[in-house]
């Protein structure tokens, strides 16, 4: 199973046996994946929708990105899609996605598996239903391990338990021989936790970890996968409908609104800087403690706009209380004032109209990107320009 | 312990069911027209050894007593193993003796078209599941739904024919056991064992392929995917375990069934297996035989029935932890 | 998923689009068509111009193939006409399979229906009384049924009854398979449709439990019959032909499975004989499980949305 993607030529053993990561040399890069301008389609009786409509983003290696978003707003289909993790049929998928400077975007379905799994994994929403019911515990964490990294019975299992002991679950040598139904609802996310980090990922993809989670067990998840993070050294994109699951546990925050990227920030730039008027409802609605878990974020009047059409110029248009005339017919490119903070908005919180036309028009003149300054850095992104109205 | 009660339960209403089964049939004898005893022995009373033996059979089988005097005298002698007789003018062949030698080649039939079947219909039920909506999916199901279409014994009549005399290549007739001969025992049971199974396959391809389609859908194969495992892998050691409980039901309650229900198939190949038993029973008007006979298959499909329903329990650990609680 | 696009995307296409269309398709039309057609002649035949089914034109016509002597489809064994022994025969074999499945229909689907309405003990006496049915394989019953109210005679030559007898006796044995089954299905269905809203209202509002179900429930629970009832009316063609193969179905009229019996010794030299008559069968089996699948798919999924 040896792969071209590792420079050295070899898999390292990323914190297979429980131990952490090896910090990799300094001067290698640190960038894991390069999101551009991806766009993905589902073809469906009623037309093609746009769940994801032109983003563009990077992670690095040790960082965390969180994307926020509404139902609907394509922020599952969004992880889905870096990944490549769609159905076969009736979907087309435009843009580039390079993890560790390999295209992924029409690589072959031979090449792509051999990345899931062993260089990047996915923690889904409901462990209820993501674990084969039928399946023990220890055949569905040794599988990605043998497989991938030709361990015999063995080996996996005890690396299985060192796993599960990592991720927090008491007695692991019983629980290896128990079906996921005769497990709670945290403890069967661990176990997907584990199963995810099973060969060493270096890039994991958390899609609502915690939302089918009681509340008190929430917190305890989102603390083991930030202490997994750093010990292994991983970039991790969390997905999320909840502010405040991000709130301190992300470097970064990119807000999603039908397919596009709305706005994007490092973290406690987002809380206290906030521009556009859709974070800035989001942030008024964060529920409090005692609301249920699966509560919609009930500020926003209206609903999210249909894929298949949406709203010509600024999606949010309809909806934001903020809107004029132009929003409804020119539709606001993703710019940035300071460096590092995207948004896409001609009428923006705490910044003037003026300024936003003066950065449209610069980049739109071909000035191109803005970059960061350090290693530390963070996402660059292109405003779209034109539209090719969807080809 | 709430199992032993489940189980207990489950084989009263077994022993009620079998029993009211066997009321049925031996009910079935009241309706004959005429006297039972002609139509047992059709000779007419010419002699003395003719009465003398009515008389002895209508003794013998409580014919002059109320019905259910008759009904708990057969039972009686039923649960002590006598399933009634084929009766003559000179002798009585027991039931048993018959039954003895024909089950086991019906069994051997209907276990063998079961194989043939789920060995054909798997594969192609989880590709046609795979592959959902292709040409190949298409084209498979079309082939599926003429084959549902064909009854068994046109299919029968017609391999009898073109396979067998036309070409040659394997015998029409007759059975020959397998510790007599395993090869001719194989040439023989070729032909009725393909027959019986064509229509399974096309069941079976059906059923595998709608609940594999479904389990398609569940987040687990998702997961199973994202780990980066092949397709091939998914599809067999992922998805199919959980999507073959019904084909496995519906095969082991086909065993069932087919044991008499393969009678037909029994009667063009000339198998002496139980449905050819039972249409001799039938056509000499044997009621009392045939009585024993249908007992013995009903309890056998009865039976067969709770242990798929186990096995059931057995396959799909949720259920086992659910009864168990 | 998160979205309802989303789910769209996973269900797979034929699904949506069955679901969306009202109409039926080609094969459903063709179906359709086949059943009118063999429905039709089946019930106009005495007044069709064809020739007798009973008359011999001779020796020339004899084991003929399509064709032969002006005789669309051959003639048989003893040089009948086969094209008008093939309507004639639909029209006994149809006879026989729909009186058996409307026996089924009525008294099973009345059955189930009180047994899925009223529960507690009548639900009891019901379905054990169906299990038990259902515990003699189909056709090992039918033909237990036939031989008792039915005898075929073996020795003296000629049929000891009538053939209107035996008509009515086979519609009365497949009928009796059939009940179980309806009664089943029906329960099933009267069991689920009866827990909802619009029936307790009934309830509530003091109308007689026959009403009820007559009213409410029946129409609702009527489509899943009448697809399993579509599909037993294949069964019961199949099943009259396996009965005439066991020598124990109609001798006097044609029907597709006597005329399949009786040519079984010439399939060599005259395979049309079978042929014929099995292809007769195969298009209108084909036919109504089409048929009924359709009206499954489409009923099912209506109450998915509900």
């Amino acid at each position: 199973m040896s792969t071209p993607f590792t420079p050295d030529g070899e898999r390292p053993n990323n914190g297979v046996s429980g131990l952490p990561a090896p910090r990799p040399n300094p001067t290698q890069s640190r960038r894991l994946i390069e999101v551009t301008d991806l766009r993905t389609r589902f073809k469906t009786a009623r037309g093609m929708v746009r769940a994801v409509d032109g983003v563009s983003l990077t992670l690095d290696r040790g960082r965390t990105l969180g994307i926020v978003g509404e139902s609907g707003s394509g922020k599952t289909v969004l992880s889905r899609s870096i990944m490549g993790l769609l159905p076969k049929r009736n979907v087309v998928r435009d843009g580039t996605v390079v993890y560790n400077g390999v295209e992924l975007v029409g690589a072959s379905d031979a090449e792509v598996r051999d990345l899931w799994g062993a260089e990047m994994a996915m923690i889904f929403q409901d462990p209820m239903t993501s674990l084969n019911p039928v399946l023990k515990i220890g055949k569905q964490i040794t599988e990605g391990m043998r497989f991938h990294l030709g361990m015999d019975r063995a080996t996996a299992e005890k690396n299985a338990l060192s796993l599960l002991r990592e991720v927090g679950i008491p007695e692991p040598e019983r629980r290896l021989k128990q079906y996921p139904h005769e497990l709670s609802g945290g403890m069967r996310q661990r176990v997907m936790i584990a199963v995810a980090l099973a060969c060493g990922p270096k890039l994991l993809f958390a899609d609502e970890p915690t939302t089918a989670l009681d509340v008190t067990v929430q917190a305890q998840i989102l603390n083991l996968l930030q202490k997994q993070q750093r010990e292994r050294d991983m970039g991790m994109v969390l997905v999320t409908h909840d502010l405040g699951v991000v709130a301190g546990r992300t470097d970064e925050i990119a807000v999603m609104y039908a397919g596009q990227i709305v706005e994007k920030a490092a973290t406690a730039t987002l809380f206290r800087h906030v521009r556009h008027p859709y974070t800035e409802a989001l942030l008024r609605s964060i529920p409090s403690m005692d609301a249920p878990s699966h509560s919609r974020l009930q500020a926003i009047p209206g609903r999210p706009p249909d894929l298949v059409a949406p709203p010509p110029a600024c999606r949010f248009a309809p909806r934001c209380p903020y809107a004029q005339e132009k929003c409804h017919v020119v539709e606001p490119p993703l710019v940035e004032l300071e460096p590092g903070h995207a948004f896409r908005c001609w009428f923006p919180v705490g910044a003037t109209a003026e300024a936003v036309e003066a950065a449209a028009a610069a980049q739109a003149a071909g000035a191109g990107a803005a970059t960061g300054g350090d290693g530390a850095a963070v996402a660059v992104t292109e405003g779209t320009t034109t539209d090719e109205g969807g080809t | 312990m709430n199992l032993a009660r489940e189980l207990g339960k489950r084989v009263l209403g077994l022993v009620v069911v079998v029993l009211l089964v066997t009321l049925f049939t031996s009910f079935l004898l009241t309706l004959v027209p005429g006297d039972p005893v002609d139509t047992l022995i059709p000779v007419p009373d010419e002699n003395e050894i003719v009465l003398e033996r009515k008389a002895e059979v209508r003794e013998r089988l409580n014919l002059d007593e109320p019905f259910p005097v008759r009904y708990a005298a057969w039972l009686g002698d039923f649960v002590t193993g006598d399933l009634g007789s084929f009766y003559a003018v000179t002798d009585e062949v027991p039931v048993w003796d018959r039954v003895s030698d024909a089950l086991p080649v019906s069994l051997q039939l209907v276990v063998y078209s079961q194989i043939l079947a789920l060995a054909v219909a798997v594969p192609f039920g989880v590709l046609t599941a795979y592959r959902a909506g292709s040409r190949f999916d298409r084209a498979t199901n079309g082939t599926a739904f003429g084959m549902l279409a064909l009854p068994n014994f046109v299919l029968a009549l017609l391999l009898a024919y073109y396979v067998g005399v036309w070409l040659g290549w394997l015998p029409v007739d007759g059975y020959v056991p397998f510790s007599e001969d395993p090869v001719e025992h194989i040439r023989h049971m070729i032909l009725p064992t393909f027959t019986l199974a064509a229509a399974q396959i096309a069941v079976y391809m059906r059923l595998l392929r709608s609940d594999m389609v479904a389990t398609l859908l569940e987040d687990f194969i998702q997961m199973a995917r994202s780990k980066g495992i092949s397709d091939r892998r998914v599809l067999w050691r992922h998805a199919l375990r959980p999507s073959s409980l019904t084909i496995l039901t519906v095969a082991g309650l086909n065993v069932g069934a087919l044991i008499g229900g393969a009678v037909v198939v029994e009667r063009i190949f000339r198998l002496p297996g139980m449905g050819t038993e039972l249409v001799t029973a039938i056509l000499s008007r044997q009621y009392v035989a045939l009585q024993g006979m249908v007992a013995i298959i009903a309890i056998f499909y009865v039976v067969l029935n709770f242990l798929v329903d186990i096995l059931y329990t057995v396959l799909d650990p949720r259920i086992r932890h659910a009864r168990a609680r | 998923m998160e979205t309802i696009e989303a789910d769209l995307v996973t269900t797979p296409p034929e699904q949506v689009e069955v679901a969306a269309t009202r109409k039926l398709g080609p094969i459903g039309w063709l179906s359709v068509g086949w059943l009118v057609l063999i429905t039709g002649s089946a019930l106009l035949a005495p007044i069709l111009p064809i020739a007798d089914p009973d008359e011999s034109f001779g020796s020339e016509i004899a084991r003929k193939g399509p064709g032969a002597g002006g005789h669309l489809l051959g003639g048989d064994t003893i040089g009948r006409d086969m094209l008008s022994r093939v309507i004639f025969g639909a029209r006994t074999s149809l006879l026989i399979a729909v009186g058996a499945v409307l026996l089924g229909l009525v008294v099973g689907g009345l059955l189930g229906l009180v047994a899925g309405y009223v529960r507690r003990k009548v639900d009891t006496v019901l379905t054990t009384v169906f299990n038990v049915f259902l515990s003699i394989p189909a056709l090992v019953l039918a033909l237990s049924l036939v031989a008792v109210l039915a005898p075929t005679d073996t020795g003296d030559g000629g049929d000891p009854v009538s053939n209107t007898r035996r008509v009515v006796v086979l519609i009365l044995a497949l009928g009796v398979v059939t009940v179980p089954i309806l009664g089943r299905i029906t329960r099933a269905s009267t069991l689920s449709w009866s827990e909802r809203e619009f029936v307790k209202a009934s309830e509530v509002s003091g109308a007689k439990p026959a009403r009820i179900m007559f009213r409410e429930v029946l129409p609702n629970v009527f489509p899943a019959m009448m697809s399993i009832a579509l599909l037993g009316i294949a069964v019961a063609i199949v099943a009259e032909g396996s009965l005439a193969l066991l020598g124990v179905g109609i001798t006097e009229v044609p029907t597709w499975g006597n005329m399949i019996e009786g040519g079984r010794r010439d399939l060599r030299d005259a395979p049309h004989i079978v042929f014929i008559p099995s292809a007769a069968i195969f298009f209108t089996v084909m036919a109504l499980n089409y048929l009924g699948d359709v009206i499954r798919a489409r009923f099912d999924v209506r109450e998915a949305v509900l």
